[in-house]
């Protein structure tokens, strides 16, 4: 698949000294949702305001549909729209007028049947007259959208689309995410809400202290990071394992009503055969049992205290 | 060139003085009002004429001076600031669009508005006192010189200060000193000959002598200088905005 955005080498550091980023590489690839994963200070956003001309790179290399993001600016920016984490807003202006400015900022030509587009997809066709300083945060979260949106990008970033809002709005933004993908858009995000990143994303990046610590197709990053739980709710409480199931290293929890095992998906063995029959050979009968796959949000914070 | 995003900016910024009509013209044409009727009356009646003219008549330049270029900065310095403070700034930086198409499009609207403004007080002027512009071509010039530099003088502080007391603070405390010091009310023939140096320091004298020469024909300083001085502070200007983009001076980690 080609890549939409090449990011090589790439190192920032503020005037204070502090470096938000290390010799970062990246490729995105065209038409595909990106989640870009970290803790608060990774550098998710930095990496995001130099891609998309806000700040200046320390060091290295982007390109943007093949353009030199410094070199070639316009060509590159033209191509992408960008909802930044703050609600940026001009409070006094109408949701209409505001969009369409950015249309015009973006050297594209009047398009009111786009506008009017964007604003119907968005659920904001009735509040097109409306001042931005009437609107709820859902509904201005709605507008920087519908602003990135104007000028008909390849490619949108979406730093925390999300944060501060409610999960039907959410659940009404990925609809529109996704909508938007299948037009051909690529998306890169950046969240705090894992779940999300499970649900959208197409592939996932970690960042932690200016560094990516990975790049993975987001199922092969489960298959391959994730976890499987098995729980099994016994019939009578244990006050203590036997000593045949020690080398199991089973959890014995809710004062001895459970037992828990974990086991790796990806292992030859999982040891689940094995250990249900050491169970009936030590006499300990169970009434249900339960497996769980560990999610995304585990796997982060894994990765996160490795690196 | 990126002609659409300078004429959104431009539309934009224009559209914040149709919203807030009352503070962008009407208020600073109520101000010179009350000038006219202050120093023009009231002591104006004390003094007879000024170098041939009326005193009523020889201020209004320095009026129009007055109010354009406080309007100048204030209109530039806040069209820049806002959106540093509100943070939108960050759609017109990663717009496709140059430094000098985002000048365009603040400094454009800025003294846009200050020249409206100007011919506004202008009008108004006709009303108390009667009239004659010997050179209205020179006259619009200075107009147009003096908006766009000044403009270009308040966008250099919408970008320089990061809080809205720093904003103020330049206009108040240097350029509107300097304005009243620069001859608006008085020609600076009439200072003894020791304050008519320090005077000359004052680059705004320059600009008010040019503007009134346009009208009446008279002048603290030859036309040649004024045109000088003010040109040379535009360049000024221009270098400072060329270096602020350069660096991103406060607009760019």
């Amino acid at each position: 698949m080609s890549s939409i955005i090449s990011v090589a080498n790439l190192s920032k550091t503020y005037g204070s000294g502090f470096k938000a980023l290390n010799n970062v590489n990246l490729d995105i690839n065209r038409g595909e949702i990106f989640a870009l994963l970290g803790p608060n200070g990774a550098g998710k956003t930095t990496l995001i305001s130099i891609i998309c001309g806000i700040a200046n790179p320390s060091e290295g290399k982007v390109l943007v549909g093949g353009e030199n993001i410094q070199t070639s600016y316009r060509k590159a920016r033209s191509l992408i729209g960008l909802v930044p984490q703050e609600l940026h807003t001009d409070a006094f202006e109408s949701v209409w007028a505001t969009v369409s400015f950015s249309r015009g900022l973006f050297g594209k030509p009047k398009n009111p049947d786009h506008i009017e587009k964007v604003l119907k997809d968005l659920s904001l066709w009735d509040k097109k007259d409306s001042k931005i300083i009437t609107l709820s945060g859902g509904m201005k979260r709605r507008v920087m959208i519908a602003k990135a949106l104007s000028h008909e990008p390849q490619i949108l970033f979406l730093d925390e689309p999300t944060a501060g809002v409610d999960v039907e709005l959410r659940k009404g933004m990925w609809e529109v995410v996704r909508t938007l993908q299948q037009s051909g858009v690529t998306i890169i995000l950046t969240t705090h809400y894992i779940e999300e990143a499970e649900e959208m994303a197409d592939r996932i990046g970690v960042i932690n202290k200016g560094e990516i610590v990975l790049v993975e197709d987001k199922a092969t990053l489960m298959q391959k990071l994730g976890k499987k739980r098995l729980t099994l709710h016994l019939q009578g409480k244990l006050d203590a394992l036997p000593e045949s199931l020690r080398h199991y290293e089973l959890d014995l929890c809710d004062g001895g009503a459970t037992l828990v095992y974990d086991y790796d998906t990806k292992g030859e063995r999982t040891g689940i055969t094995s250990l249900l029959g050491d169970l009936r050979t030590a006499g300990i009968r169970f009434n249900d049992l339960d497996t769980t796959q560990s999610s995304l949000e585990d796997i982060f914070v894994d990765l996160v205290r490795a690196s | 060139m990126n002609y659409r995003a300078v004429r959104a900016i431009y539309l934009f910024e224009m559209a914040r003085t149709w919203r807030t009509l009352l503070q962008s013209i009407v208020s600073p044409v109520v101000s010179t009002s009350l000038y006219f009727v202050v120093f023009g009356a009231a002591i104006g009646s004390r003094i007879s004429q000024v170098e041939g003219v009326s005193y009523g008549t020889f201020i209004v330049p320095g009026l129009i001076m007055l109010s354009v270029l406080t309007q100048s900065i204030a209109n530039a310095s806040f069209g820049i600031y806002f959106p540093k403070f509100t943070g939108t700034i960050y759609e017109i930086l990663s717009a496709p669009i140059s430094y000098f198409e985002i000048v365009l499009g603040y400094v454009g609207a800025a003294a846009t508005k200050s020249i409206i403004l100007g011919l506004i007080i202008l009008a108004t002027a006709g009303l108390f006192v009667p009239l004659h512009i010997h050179h209205p071509v020179w006259m619009l010039a200075f107009l147009v010189l003096t908006a766009v530099t000044f403009s270009l003088f308040g966008f250099i502080i919408g970008i320089w200060a990061d809080g809205f007391e720093k904003l103020q603070m330049i206009p108040m405390l240097v350029v509107t000193p300097l304005t009243f010091l620069g001859g608006s009310f008085y020609s600076i023939d009439m200072l003894p000959p020791a304050w008519r140096t320090v005077a000359l320091l004052n680059p705004v004298v320059y600009l008010i002598s040019g503007f009134r020469w346009s009208f009446y024909e008279i002048a603290d300083v030859s036309m040649a200088v004024s045109i000088g001085m003010t040109t040379a502070f535009l360049v000024i200007c221009l270098v400072v905005i060329w270096w602020i983009f350069r660096t991103g001076y406060r607009l760019k980690n």
